[in-house]
Parts: C-alpha cells; sequence; structure tokens
C-alpha cells in the first residue's frame, strides 16, 4: 500500500519531501515557501488519502535544503507538517515544523482597519494557540484564526 | 519610562501607573512647572477629538512647553496622500515628542516604531487610548482614596468599548470586583473574562441597570450605539434601559461616584449632572495633570 502511494509522486535523488500537508493548505505552503520562484525540479501531489487528514498533500523539492527557520514558516498552514531530507535515493533525517512564538510577513491581519492592511506595513503576529493557529496582530492587537488567515 | 513611547496600557507595569499617578497628585497642587521648557510637542491629530487634543495642549502649556501640530488632516499633506510613515519621520525633525489620534489601528504601534521620538497615542481607532484609562484611574483613586479591592460596574457597550477594556486591564492590577452591565449583544467578550479567570478576579454579569448598584464604587457608564446592532428592533428595546437617572442612585454609597469618558449623549440624564456623584466633569480636568505626569517622566523627570 505504502509503496502504492510513493509511486504516484516520483522520487528524488537529493532534496526535500514534505508530508502530512491537509490538502486544502497545499497552496497556501506553496505561497509560503515561495515555491513558485524557484528554478528546482518540484512534484507535488494532493487529494492523497491520509488516516489523519482526511485528504493530504505532498511536495517534493529536488537538491534544496530547508534551514529550520525557513521550514517553520509553513507550521501556520501546515502544523503538522514532516519533512524527509532525501540523500542519495535515502531519508537521511526527518523532521516536524514548529509552530513559532512570533511569525512576521506570512499572513494579513484580518482587520481591514488595520495599518498593515492600510499602508506599506509587514504584518507581525504573536501565536496565541499554537495547536488551532490563532495569530494577534501586534499592531491593532485583533486575533486572526486559520479560517480567516490570508497569505501574502 | 524616559524616552519610551506610550503605545498601550499594557505597556505599562503596576509600579509605572502608581508613579504616574503619584506624579499627577504632585502637578493637581503644583499646576504651574517647568519640565517642558525649552520641548516642542507635536499633536497631530488625524481625526478630530477636541477635548482630548485640548487636554494634552493644556497640559503642555502647563509645563512650559511649546506646542505645533494639526487638529484634523484634510488641510494637511495628509490629504494629499502623504503616508503616515512620511509625516512621522518629517515631524519628528520639528519636535521632541508626538501625540497622534488616528482612525487606523495600529497606526501608533507603527509610529512608535519609526519615529526618532516618543510616540504617545491618544487614540487610535478602537484599539487604544492609554491616557484615558490613566485618567481613569487617577480620577477612582483620587475619589476613593485607594485603587485596591473596589467594586467597579461598567455599564453600556462592553463588547466593543474601548475605554473598558483598557480600564478592566488596568484595574485587574489593583484586585478589583468587576459588575458588567449590558444588553446581551453587547456583553463582555469571552477573552476579558477569561483574563480575570486566569488572574483570580471575580466578576457578574447582568443586563438590569437597577440591579446591585447599592453594592458600586464607581459606576462606568458608556454609550449604547445604534450602529452596533445587528437588529434595529434590539436597539430599540435597550436604547432606554441604559440611562442613569438620578432616582436610581439614592440607595448608593456615599463614596460611590459616576464617571464617563465623554462625550455623553443619553445614558446618563442631565438630572444627574448636580448630584454630588457625578464626576464626569472633573474627570476631565484630571486629565490634564495625568498627562503633564506621563509627558515629564517620558522627558526623564524623576
Ligand atoms: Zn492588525
Amino acid at each position: 500500500m505504502i509503496q502504492k502511494k510513493q509511486l504516484r509522486v516520483s522520487a528524488i535523488e537529493n532534496g526535500t519531501v514534505i508530508d502530512h500537508i491537509p490538502a486544502k493548505s497545499l497552496f497556501n505552503v506553496i505561497t509560503i515557501l515561495g515555491l513558485h520562484k524557484f528554478d528546482n525540479l518540484i512534484t507535488f501531489g494532493t487529494n492523497m488519502e491520509s488516516q489523519r487528514f482526511g485528504k493530504k498533500a505532498i511536495i517534493k523539492i529536488a537538491d534544496k535544503y530547508f534551514a529550520n527557520d525557513e521550514i517553520n514558516r509553513i507550521a501556520i498552514a501546515a502544523p503538522h507538517a514532516k519533512l524527509n531530507i532525501i540523500r542519495d535515493y535515502t531519508v537521511i533525517e526527518k523532521r516536524v515544523v514548529e509552530v513559532p512564538d512570533h511569525i512576521e510577513g506570512i499572513a494579513k491581519c484580518v482587520n481591514p482597519k488595520c495599518i498593515t492592511n492600510v499602508e506599506a506595513v509587514v504584518p507581525k503576529f504573536k501565536v496565541l494557540d499554537k495547536i488551532s493557529v490563532s495569530l494577534k496582530c501586534q499592531y491593532c492587537e485583533k486575533i486572526t484564526d486559520q479560517e480567516h488567515m490570508v497569505y501574502l | 519610562m524616559k524616552n519610551k513611547s506610550l503605545v498601550a496600557i499594557n505597556d505599562l507595569s503596576k509600579e509605572e501607573i502608581v508613579k504616574i499617578l503619584n506624579l499627577a497628585e504632585e502637578f493637581e497642587k503644583n499646576p504651574i512647572q517647568n519640565t517642558l521648557c525649552q520641548k516642542v510637542v507635536a499633536t497631530l491629530f488625524f481625526e478630530p477629538s477636541t477635548r482630548t487634543r485640548l487636554s494634552f495642549e493644556s497640559a503642555v502649556n502647563r509645563l512650559g512647553g511649546r506646542v505645533i501640530g494639526f487638529s484634523e488632516a484634510s488641510n494637511t499633506s495628509v490629504a494629499k496622500g502623504e503616508s503616515l510613515k512620511d509625516t512621522i519621520l518629517t515631524v519628528a525633525n520639528y519636535s521632541d515628542m508626538i501625540v497622534m489620534r488616528h482612525p487606523v489601528e495600529g497606526s501608533a504601534r507603527y509610529a512608535s516604531e519609526i519615529s526618532p521620538v516618543p510616540i504617545i497615542n491618544a487614540g487610535d481607532g478602537a484599539n487604544q487610548h492609554p491616557t484615558q484609562t490613566l485618567l481613569d484611574l487617577f480620577s477612582i483613586r483620587k475619589t476613593q482614596g485607594t485603587l485596591n479591592n473596589l467594586n467597579i460596574f461598567l455599564v453600556g457597550d462592553l463588547k466593543y468599548g474601548r475605554t473598558v477594556h483598557s480600564l478592566l486591564m488596568a484595574m485587574s492590577h489593583f484586585g478589583a470586583t468587576f459588575t458588567f452591565v449590558s444588553p446581551n449583544e453587547l456583553r463582555m467578550p469571552d477573552e476579558y473574562k477569561i483574563y480575570l479567570e486566569e488572574k483570580g478576579l471575580k466578576f457578574s454579569e447582568q443586563t438590569d441597570l437597577n440591579e446591585n448598584l447599592d453594592k458600586a464604587d464607581i459606576i462606568y457608564m458608556t454609550r449604547v450605539q445604534k450602529e452596533r446592532f445587528s437588529d434595529p428592533v434590539e436597539y430599540e428595546k435597550v436604547k432606554n434601559v441604559y440611562v442613569l437617572r438620578e432616582g436610581m442612585l439614592q440607595n448608593t454609597k456615599e463614596n460611590m461616584r459616576v464617571l464617563h469618558p465623554l462625550p455623553r449623549v443619553n445614558e446618563i440624564h442631565t438630572d444627574v449632572d448636580k448630584n454630588p456623584k457625578a464626576y464626569y466633569f472633573p474627570q476631565t480636568m484630571n486629565g490634564v495633570f495625568t498627562r503633564m505626569a506621563i509627558m515629564s517622566l517620558i522627558f526623564g523627570l524623576e
């Protein structure tokens, strides 16, 4: 069974596989990591059956390794994502993402009257809840929850 | 506090709050001082608020400082589309401190990040207005002789009312007991109730303004605004319910005082004005002393 699923997205020689992304968050993760601007070979699969999420997505990025703070940015969209670091077709390391205490320049503030939505100000948030992921704006102090999150 | 901005009431520790109130009390005794001599304070009111602006300007003048600024944005470069950033960076060259009121929420925090001179937030939309809270605290302490363990009744729009939220946060340093009086649509949001529970403070909720008033040390009135209701029928039902009348003060405590951030519309009947328990006009005078204290501390007075 596992073998079959793996085959749906081709294996990579070197690079990073990001697994356990909720299917609905796939494009958010792509946006957050800026994958649309990459030249690397990238393959992804979505709407795959997962016992934990219902539908999950997976991204494979060839010849790319992420620093912790770089990859942790996706935690607000995919808090349960798992990383497999691949070298020579072998998983040499597994990592989980960690929701940071503060985030900057990833999501928009939900409040239309907030300075970050009026002037060119980079949104900054304090992460209030690491499980459901809710964000408190450091400017207007309003809370943006997962449901209302719009990514920059 | 020296050279620091004041953006939100939670920027201040309990000790800093007490220090401000103590100094305000000194200024009340000796209102003519020179602590702001040679200083220029800019009052930038991107939206009009005459009372707040005059209170700040009076405070600067009493301290020997000078004021520049504008009382609304329409005749300024802001109306031509200048960004807040550019306005702040420009005015910072002309002044030693900027007092700003702006309709955009979070604008004061942002200004404090980019400004080379301290910023005092005189209201950023529905978000924060810390000097109002400090003058409320000063008024409460002055009339009650203490801030500790008081019974505070918050009345009216408790859902959107920024002044009541800030007052609740600040009073929580001093072990207060709260009674929330509001229509169901405008109840105190859960986040503030959770905050009080975490701090181990007592509160209760009621919809009837007539109940339990004999227990109050402070009745803090706010306006119930029509535009806050999704259903106009609901507003019509409650609009005359949250009006304080003189007869309702009959069995209240001798020390009880009625506060209101003003402007009042009809939520306190004018027949209350002559009652010695009405304190909303002296409350505004306290704003001048409180702002004198805040500005002096930011300019480094010990
Ligand atoms: Zn915001």
